[in-house]
């Protein structure tokens, strides 16, 4: 599983652009900034009030605990940094000044819902940032195991509550890439380890393959 | 000469009754002002409604480490001081699922950069915040804080939610320096909620790390204009790990 998910954010590094501004969900996606070439200058916006998060701290006698990422961990920040409080930090968002953000999901639909916050009936954790994120973000990448132990995560419509309609632009999972457009969920790229028929067997509504379709690239 | 509003944390919440609602800045604890806590829990006010991000952290939570005390909103719900919280994550402090469940504390979920309009909109001025987050989705749906359904709005054929001002009886927020007019500034990740919930109720009250006379700093070095503070605290800690 480690290994599929690097294989996830190794892809999805390769959709972070020279100068981009991009905004990083927890899990998976803190993995991808380590694949992303040295000439490629990415901002990492962090919402709890900053754009320009740097590296994790390594040693204690470093820390500065007024510094911490969305997640509460204690972090560093690049030179370029400016810090801002919370109404400054969601008007950047809402207001389209993030290129991408990417994050994980429960399901996603084949119209671009997404739902990624609650399980009813479960413990009450709360959406966080992530409404304001996949409303207000240019880019909304989804990356993520593409079943939840073989129950298909990309569906017809979403049966949790959602955390935005229609906003999904790109799915990237394990098995392939795939990206929300008007006529459907389109793959434009299958992983050689599995076949247009696996692809459609773990999904739960109809692929369709791009005509030229790709190899994504083997890991 | 401007008048000097430094008190004593006691003073400062000497006047906050049972049932009222308050706000308290911070984010994960970071920027909260825990000495207008402690004096929270000493007066030993109860039946709450708190406005924050979060639960703050718990007693012994791994990012203070064990045998710790709790930090931020943390250490109200530790002494049961709250029936209702209003918040947009409550998935980190324990004792919030578990107040949920024994039945002693509800909660009002709020998307993160809508709390922070919402409390701005209080402050400021404003009528309501219209904003496309929550559109479809149980924010749309569901009541608000104070039962009330939610209105969407329709503008240039793009569907937005109106979402009322939230106001409360005191703001509790941290500063890095203030005056003692009550001018301040937060260090790096502790302005979160601090600057928004600044004037956003009938009183503000800053705690701050170091106070200064009013002249001694270059006021372009504040962010916050005193003429929203009502009361300055001396003596916040800094953040120990």
């Amino acid at each position: 599983m480690a290994d599929l998910k690097m294989r996830i954010a190794k892809r999805a590094a390769k959709e972070i652009h020279n100068g981009d501004v991009v905004n990083l969900g927890i899990g998976l996606p803190t993995m991808i900034p380590k694949f992303v070439p040295e000439d490629i200058h990415v901002t990492i916006h962090s919402e709890n009030g900053f754009a320009g998060l740097g590296a994790a701290v390594e040693h204690e006698a470093h820390i500065d605990t007024d510094i911490i990422d969305s997640s509460g961990s204690y972090v560093t920040t690049a030179p370029h940094v400016k810090h801002f409080d919370s109404a400054d930090s969601f008007g950047i968002i809402r207001g389209g000044h993030v290129d991408a953000t990417i994050l994980g999901a429960m399901e996603v639909a084949e119209n671009g819902d997404i739902a990624n916050w609650i399980i009813p009936g479960g413990k009450v954790a709360g959406m966080g940032g992530a409404m304001d994120l996949v409303v207000g973000a240019k880019k909304v990448i989804v990356a993520m195991i593409h079943t939840q132990k073989g129950k298909p995560k990309i569906v017809e419509r979403c049966a949790l509550p959602l955390t935005a309609e229609k906003c999904v632009n790109m799915i990237i999972t394990e098995m392939g890439v795939m990206e929300i457009r008007p006529e459907g969920v389109v793959v434009t790229e299958l992983h050689p380890d599995y076949t247009k028929e696996d692809i459609q067997n773990a999904t739960a509504c109809k692929l369709i393959f791009a005509p030229d379709l790709k190899v994504m690239e083997e890991e | 000469m401007a008048i000097n509003k430094v008190i004593t944390a006691d003073e400062a919440v000497a006047g906050v009754e049972d049932g009222m609602t308050i706000m308290v800045g911070g984010f994960l604890a970071t920027g909260s002002p825990e000495i207008l806590m402690d004096a929270l829990v000493r007066k030993g006010v109860k039946h709450l409604t708190v406005i924050a991000n979060d639960g703050g952290l718990a007693e012994g939570q791994p990012a203070i480490g064990p045998g710790k005390t709790a930090r931020g909103v943390g250490k109200l719900l530790e002494n049961h001081m709250v029936d209702h919280i209003i918040a947009s994550h409550l998935g980190v402090n324990p004792r919030l699922n578990e107040q949920f469940a024994a039945g002693t504390l509800t909660y009002t979920l709020v998307p993160q950069g809508t709390l922070a309009e919402k409390i701005r909109a209080s402050a400021y001025g404003l009528g309501g915040v219209i904003t496309p987050t929550g559109v479809g989705t149980p924010m749309e749906f569901e009541k608000d804080e104070l039962g009330r359904d939610k209105i969407t709005i329709e503008i240039d054929g793009k569907k937005y939610l109106l979402e009322r001002p939230l106001h409360a009886d005191y703001a509790f927020v941290r500063a890095s320096v203030c005056d003692h007019f009550g001018n301040f500034m937060c260090r790096k990740t502790t302005k979160n909620f601090n600057y928004p919930m600044a004037g956003a109720a009938d009183h503000t009250i800053v705690a701050a790390e170091q106070v200064v006379n009013v002249g001694e700093v270059d006021p372009d070095m504040f962010d916050i204009s005193g003429v929203l503070v009502d009361y300055v605290v001396e003596g916040e800690p800094k953040w120990q790990i």
